[in-house]
């Protein structure tokens, strides 16, 4: 049904793509048809962030574009030279976790943990987007991410805790 | 995907000779419909000219007009003071479309040219006119819960998927074109095309035409407005029906009315002849009725879909009372 997307599938003209990584800068040749999510996982070093359905609809892929949660699975990697990517490796500071990560851990908010980058990548920037007041509200904000061992409770517990905290 | 050139464009201009010179050239804004399609292997598109930097991001305010550039991202668009106060029913529209990733990334240019998921259309081993032209239609007699009853044909049952252009079909949106001849602004009522016996053909942009910006016109009537969106899930889902409407009441009996179908339709579908049912009349339920009795005349349901015509008539009602409500 879907066809699978090879990570290094030749692109025409590998083009250099600069831009800054979890506070670094960093450069890499790409060619056009790499999503950002490839480049991470294959070319980065970088596999935290999740390749779930690869099609914009489970949210496991989300990183922060210039702070803003987006999914890594539906942008071209050279549609982003210049910006600033956060990965759910860039959220510690040294060994100190951040806040959304402890309380993730707190809250026993997963089970399998594959879904578990995405959730916080997106939880991160939800609460920096200071809109979610209700659980309702969180709910609703964290739809872009799916759980598919059904952890939803304990995840929208650990959210409104992270935010209280903050 | 198959393999494509990638080129960045500096100018509105430039991105339009970047994809006229080369036959199936797409423009790339947010990408969220675009890669989407590529990993598919629907669209083959041989350049994808990336246009996301051209400063087409601004909403702002000139004198009687909002003008949204083609850029702005939905999520920024959804939360501009600007719409919220002028234009909720946009705003709602877009706040109930995808998740908050897809709205920080997709822009409002980007979502007028959104395509349908139509399964057949979106799965190459199925007959797609759309697609592939004269291939025939799978749809037709497939598992077609999701299609649409109004505006069909016998070449294309394909709903119109998003929600943002039903609520700016509701408030008379135009659409800002950038062309080789210069520029040109349409109502977004003539932008979309009934699929007909070509429903390859979607819209009324010509090759190498962008869209720049949607313009709004500021008026009462707008800023009472609403958008209801049934789906099966809470979020995260597209429309089975939804319905954007705007009330303007006088003394006790509308003034002035807007309403428009999503869900429902091959395109964003505006009943005027409801419209009409509900001008002159005072707002109660046996108008509403009526004005949502006249909205589905004619609808034509397939095998799976029927039920989408009386949903839709109950959508239009409770919109409706919603809207006038907030009249109080």
């Amino acid at each position: 049904m879907t066809t699978t997307q090879r990570p290094d599938a030749p692109g025409r003209t590998p083009q250099t793509l600069t831009f800054t990584l979890n506070g670094s800068e960093a450069s890499f040749p790409v060619e056009p048809a790499v999503t950002l999510l490839d480049l991470l996982r294959e070319r980065a070093g970088l596999p935290g962030t999740k390749k779930g359905c690869d099609r914009g609809q489970c949210g496991a892929c989300t990183v922060l574009v210039n702070g803003r949660r987006t999914l890594s699975c539906l942008a071209l990697a050279l549609a982003h030279a210049g910006d600033a990517i956060t990965t759910v490796e860039g959220l510690a500071d040294g060994n100190q976790l951040h806040a959304v990560q402890r309380a993730f851990i707190e809250h026993d908010a997963f089970q399998c943990g594959f879904c578990t980058s995405g959730q916080i990548m997106s939880a991160v920037a939800l609460i920096g987007e200071g809109r979610v007041r209700t659980d309702d509200e969180i709910r609703e904000a964290m739809s872009g991410n799916l759980c598919r061992c059904g952890a939803y409770p304990n995840i929208v517990a650990a959210i409104a805790a992270a935010r209280d905290a903050g | 995907m198959r393999a494509f050139d990638f080129v960045v464009a500096d100018s509105a201009a430039a991105a339009r000779t970047l994809v006229r010179e080369v036959p199936g050239a797409r423009f790339y804004a947010g990408g969220t419909t675009l890669v989407d399609l590529m990993k598919s292997d629907v669209e083959r598109p041989p350049r994808v000219v990336d246009i996301s930097r051209l400063p087409l991001n601004a909403v702002e305010r000139r004198g009687d007009v909002v003008r949204i550039g083609a850029l702005a991202r939905n999520s920024d668009v959804a939360y501009a003071p600007l719409i919220e106060t002028n234009f909720p029913a946009v705003a709602q529209a877009l706040l109930s479309g995808a998740s908050g990733q897809i709205r920080n990334a997709a822009t409002v240019g980007g979502n007028l040219l959104q395509r349908t998921r139509c399964t057949y259309f979106r799965e190459t081993r199925w007959r797609c006119n759309k697609r592939e032209p004269g291939s025939g239609c799978d749809a037709l007699d497939g598992f077609n819960r999701g299609h649409a009853v109004l505006g069909t044909s016998d070449a294309c049952i394909a709903t119109y998927p998003g929600d943002l252009a039903i609520a700016l079909t509701a408030v008379d949106a135009q659409v800002v074109i950038e062309g080789e001849r210069g520029e040109r602004t349409i109502p977004l009522s003539e932008f979309y095309r009934l699929p007909g016996d070509r429903p390859q053909r979607e819209t009324s942009l010509e090759d190498g035409e962008l869209i720049t910006a949607v313009e709004l016109r500021v008026d009462p009537l707008y800023a009472r407005s609403h958008y209801l969106k049934v789906r099966d899930r809470a979020s995260y889902e597209f429309a089975l029906v939804s319905v954007a409407c705007a009330l303007r009441l006088d003394a006790g009996t509308i003034a002035g009315a807007r309403l428009a179908l999503g869900g429902v339709g091959t395109i964003p579908w505006r009943s005027q002849a409801a419209e009409q049912v509900l001008i002159g009349n005072a707002p109660d339920d046996a108008v509403y009725r009526a004005a949502a009795e006249s909205a589905l005349d004619g609808a034509q349901p397939r095998e799976h879909n029927a039920f989408k015509i009386e949903l839709a008539r109950r959508a239009i009602v409770r919109a409706l009372r919603t809207v006038a409500g907030g009249a109080a």
